[in-house]
């Protein structure tokens, strides 16, 4: 099987101020392990509700999301857990790196999470890959936006994971850091032969990807497959 | 185990930069545990040293005591007892002090013997408690001394006799320091007694007889055997094990009463602890969605936290049980005036267990509360705020745990006090305590929010916003430290009620001094006298001393004996067997009504239907007697049959005599009495004048004046308030804690607020008033809602329990309201100066 990540009919809807609101509808779509595909759409379309629906953080209201053979709507929090564990790596806009946490602590989460042992050296590994080596001990707020961005992608490669999905990577860094971490990312995604999911309003980003998912008013507009 | 072991990890790293805040939070509990291991840790001393100086409470191994002169028959029965005994009369009487023509009232005891076998008259010189039984020497209590400003070797005149002072009295066997405020004592040789003139008929004298027994005597079972006699004879007893249990009963009352007052300081800290942990968690909802997207369960984010919350628990119990131990040494001297014995502190393992404990469970079912949402937090929080944001109030686990902190409460209330019943209403009294200081607070800022609002300017109205900022612990801060300012203000305030009666009996047309122990013969000779100094004799009563021998043809035997249900409200026969002091007159006083029945002031003495008497309403439901009930008194040897023909409520708390039992004129005039007399003194010097004429005139006759009541009730109230006071102060240690703790809380908003404040043009000094004001408002309305719920507990206390006019005088309640506020902005504004100090940016740099 080739397939990754199947969306069938997927739809979510929020009770807001006694109303009711749909921030996705009927949107299908399947990913083929080690692509890379951007979706992307205006500000509110649901492409960050849709990121959060294939990687097991929500649960649809409609349809289904089966990521690597596993059907998410079947398993409890603690499976989804797991399983997000096991085979999902994240890049945030913000970083969202643990704030008490030194940078090397926060690449070996993924995998104490998984109880393995002698990770300090993979988690040292990466660091060294995205060139922190000498910031290993230092904490998040004693780092750069692109520095803790970069700590972000260590950490998201640590457990190497089947699928990696990021947010708006570059959101938060200027032209010439997001640059480099862009090119950090599409390096690592290659060497490790994950499949990679970008969530970005950034056609420039968007542009790398071999395919394009547009997404407008919680409905898929288009589905564009390029070559990279 | 791996997992376990990373959680304890994850709870380590995640604690790394919050520590001292978790600290601060934690240190909330750290005063009441201390205080709760301060007080366990004493009653254990307290206890081991009563073990271990019983037997000097007593000063022998047996003592017998009775307040009728021993007749005939009983004294080769005493005198049977043990070969190795002493003898001892006490009363009260006045005491002259030649030097300084000083008299007051004291306690004489007059002494032969050995006594105390065990423990000493600890007196000055040391030898002097032995030696002033050679002759005619007295110990005079210290306080005496000071008073008069007396030495050894000057004179004290009781009655007709002048004794050597040959030592000060520092402390005799089971006396308390309270006991030689309200009557201090002076022990004379026995043998002098004959010679003051003291020892007359109708004087109310105790006689006291002090048995040694050879080591190993069990003392016990011999008293047991002796019972009938004793009762019979109507004496009281008293062994080194009965006294034992009777002190260990009424100390272990007081540390029990002790450790609620300090469970309740732990309560507040605990509810501040709480509070805190709130707004940590929603500090912390970040790092928990990012945890939970990695992969960790809802249930690791929960334990992780849980680790923290227990650990630095465990770490504050420690150190509040560290403390506690300290603390330990300082309350036998807070409690010293009331302890009888010596206290030797030692170190209570037992206790400081139990305080850890305490401390651990209690700051977990607490951090309970706001950790079981930990449990809702999703891992979207990563991207933005769910549509479905936290909401920390609706968990229904909440109940469940509201539900363990109640049953921990009255666990905890039935351990200090042993009854249910007495356990819920604490526990219910503690949630309407809190329930209430949480109205008034609510209703406090409300109306203050109206005020500042409409009419004052813009730095006032902010800081008054500021109260109300996210995450606000206005409330929590406001209970807790308006529950001290409660405590000490309703001290103040009932203090003032109990001091002002008496000031107004003496301001009045009452009288305000009475002479008793009056002779028949003296009557007339002390109503003379008492004119001679301009001085009116207000009223002369005759006291008769008297029994109860039967009520309704049943005796003090059948009546116990008597199986059949007592009346609704009748409370049992306690009228038999003590001592009564009754009068007779024609006429009521203005202190006393009748309610049932109808008043006879007069009989024919002639007449041999059963005599007509007047019982006060608290007293015939003791008895349970009621109109028409038959009454035998044995009035100094002689039985009179009377009927109860009304029934009088009396105003005890008024400076005069009152009576329980009144005869009517016409058939007690020739039975043995003495005499009270009422006057007016109108000024201290008067009063000095009148009691100095009266004691050299009359040295049997005793004094009692309104100027003594009050300096004896107000060194009382001040040794009790010195307590109360103490304990207090863990409630308001703890409430400046967890004022400082959320000060620190809220820095970040303060500063946020304050680098937008600036970058809007305000000044430094701007900022820093609505920074004062918005402390200044929080004290004010702490202050202020303790000090409102302290008059309205006064309030209650005086109208339905001492049943006294209320008054307030606004010093004591202002003074509080100035200085809690004072130092309430004092510590908020010491506490926040880091804010205003530094540039905005390298502040928030720094914090972020």
């Amino acid at each position: 099987m080739n397939t990754i990540l199947s969306i069938k009919n997927l739809g979510k809807t929020y009770q807001s101020a006694g109303r009711t609101l749909t921030v996705l509808h009927d949107v299908n779509f399947s990913i083929e392990k080690g692509s890379v595909v951007a979706i992307v759409g205006p500000s509110g379309s649901g492409k960050t509700t849709l990121l959060g629906l294939c990687a097991g953080l929500d649960r649809s209201t409609t349809g289904s999301v089966e990521l690597n053979g596993i059907n998410l709507g079947t398993l409890s929090e603690n499976k989804l857990a797991q399983m997000r564990n096991l085979n999902v790596g994240f890049i945030f806009q913000n970083f969202q790196l643990l704030p008490a946490l030194t940078a090397l602590e926060n690449v070996m989460v993924p995998l104490e999470l998984r109880g393995e042992r002698d990770i300090k050296s993979i988690a040292v590994e990466l660091l060294n890959k995205v060139g922190l080596t000498e910031r290993s001990h230092h904490y998040p707020a004693q780092l750069s936006g692109g520095e803790q961005q970069r700590v972000a992608l260590a950490r998201a490669f640590s457990n190497k994971p089947a699928i990696l999905f990021a947010d708006e990577p570059t959101g938060n860094l200027d032209d010439e850091t997001s640059e480099k971490v862009v090119k950090l990312l599409f390096e690592l995604n290659r060497e490790a032969g994950t499949t990679l999911v970008l969530v970005t309003h950034n056609l420039d980003l968007a542009a790398k990807a071999q395919r394009i998912i547009r997404i407008k008013g919680g409905t898929m507009v288009s589905d564009e497959r390029r070559e990279p | 185990m791996a997992k376990i072991f990373w959680l304890f990890t994850m709870a380590w790293r995640d604690s790394r930069k919050n520590r001292p805040r978790l600290m601060l939070f934690i240190s909330s509990i750290v005063f009441g545990i201390a205080a709760l291991v301060a007080i366990y840790s004493f009653g254990y001393d307290l206890r081991r040293s009563i073990d271990d100086q019983a037997a000097t409470l007593v000063g022998a191994d047996l003592a017998i005591s009775t307040n009728k002169p021993v007749g005939q028959n009983a004294m080769p029965f005493l005198d049977s007892l043990g070969a190795t005994r002493s003898r001892e009369l006490s009363f009260v009487s006045m005491v002259l002090f030649p030097k300084s023509n000083g008299t007051r009232l004291v306690q004489v005891r007059a002494l032969q013997g050995g006594f105390p076998y065990y423990g000493d008259l600890e007196t000055t010189p040391v030898a002097a408690g032995r030696s002033f039984l050679g002759g005619r020497n007295a110990l005079v209590d210290n306080t005496l001394m000071l008073q008069f400003n007396a030495a050894v070797g000057d004179s004290v005149k009781l009655g007709q006799v002048t004794f050597k002072i040959a030592g000060i009295l520092n402390k005799a066997p089971g006396q308390t320091g309270v006991a030689s405020s309200v009557a201090p004592v002076v022990f004379i040789p026995l043998q002098y007694m004959e010679q003051t003139g003291l020892a007359k008929k109708g004087s109310r004298i105790e006689y006291s007889f002090y048995y040694k027994y050879a080591a190993g005597t069990d003392v016990t079972k011999m008293v047991d055997k002796l019972k009938p006699r004793l009762e019979k004879e109507d004496f009281n007893y008293e062994t080194v094990d009965s006294r034992k249990e009777n002190t260990g009963r009424f100390f272990n009352d007081l540390t029990r009463f002790l450790a609620l007052v300090g469970f309740i300081a732990l309560l507040l800290g605990c509810v501040g602890v709480a509070s805190a942990i709130n707004v940590y968690v929603r500090e912390k909802i970040s790092s928990i969605a990012i945890m939970r997207c990695l992969g960790a369960t809802a249930l690791d984010a929960f334990v992780i936290y849980l680790i923290q919350i227990v650990g630095i628990g465990f770490i504050g119990s420690v150190l509040g049980a560290e403390l506690g131990s300290f603390i330990q040494n300082v309350l036998p001297v807070v409690l010293k005036d009331f302890l009888p014995l010596t206290i030797n502190t030692v170190i209570s393992w037992p206790a400081i267990g139990q305080g850890v404990l305490i401390g651990v469970v209690i700051s977990f079912l607490f951090a309970l509360l706001p950790l079981i949402s930990i449990r809702k937090i999703s891992p979207l929080f990563t991207f933005r705020l769910s549509f479905e944001s936290v909401n920390f109030a609706a968990d229904p686990l909440r109940w469940l745990v509201y539900s363990l902190i109640v049953f921990f409460i009255i666990t905890f209330a039935y351990l200090q006090l042993g009854s249910i019943l007495g356990s819920l209403f604490f526990t219910v009294g503690i949630f309407v305590a809190f329930l209430v200081l949480t109205l008034v607070a609510k209703l406090l800022m409300y109306t203050m929010r109206i005020v500042v609002r409409t009419t004052w300017g813009y730095l006032v109205r902010q800081a008054f916003a500021n109260l109300y900022r996210p995450n606000n612990q206005t409330i929590i801060l406001i209970v807790s430290i308006g529950l001290s300012t409660m405590f000490i203000c309703t001290l103040f305030i009932v203090k003032d009620i109990l001091t002002e009666q008496l000031v107004v009996s003496g301001s009045s047309t009452q009288s305000n001094m009475v002479l008793f122990d009056i002779q028949t013969q003296q009557q007339d000779a002390v109503a003379q006298l008492t004119r001679q100094q301009g001085l009116p004799v207000m009223q002369q009563v005759p006291i008769i001393g008297a029994r109860i021998e039967e009520i309704n043809g049943k005796t003090a035997e059948q009546a116990k004996k008597d199986t059949l249900p007592q009346r609704p409200g009748e409370r049992g026969r306690r009228g038999f067997g003590g001592e009564l002091r009754l009068t007779y007159r024609d006429s009521l006083v203005s202190s006393e009504k009748v309610t049932e029945g109808k008043w006879v002031g007069l009989v024919d003495p002639a007449s041999t239907a059963p005599i007509p008497i007047s019982i006060e309403d608290h007293y015939a439901n003791n008895l349970g007697v009621k109109l028409g009930d038959h009454i035998t008194f044995n009035v100094q040897g002689t039985n009179m049959a009377t009927v109860v023909t009304s029934i009088r409520s009396v105003e005890w708390n008024r400076v005069q005599t009152n009576f329980r039992v009144i005869f009517p004129k016409g058939v007690l005039e020739q039975a043995p009495q003495f005499h009270v007399l009422l006057t007016r003194v109108p000024s201290t010097a008067a009063s000095v004048k009148f009691q100095q004429a009266v004691v050299r005139q009359f040295p049997n006759i005793s004094i009692i004046d309104l100027g003594l009541v009050l300096s004896v009730l107000d060194s009382l109230l001040d040794k009790i308030s010195y307590v109360i006071n103490f304990m207090s102060a863990f409630s308001i240690v703890t409430g400046i804690i967890v004022l400082i703790a959320s000060v620190r809380i809220s820095k970040y908003q303060r500063i946020q607020e304050s680098v937008l404040l600036r970058t809007l043009g305000a000044t430094r000094r701007q900022i820093g008033t609505i920074n004062a004001l918005e402390y200044f408002f929080l004290g004010l309305l702490s202050a202020l809602t303790g000090v409102l719920i302290a008059i309205a507990v006064s309030w209650l206390l005086a109208t339905y329990s001492f049943k006294l006019p209320f008054v307030v005088h606004l010093a004591a309640p202002g003074i509080l309201l100035g200085s809690i506020t004072s130092l309430t902005v004092v510590i908020g504004l010491l506490n926040s100066r880091g804010i205003l100090n530094r540039p905005p940016l390298e502040v928030l740099r720094r914090d972020v």
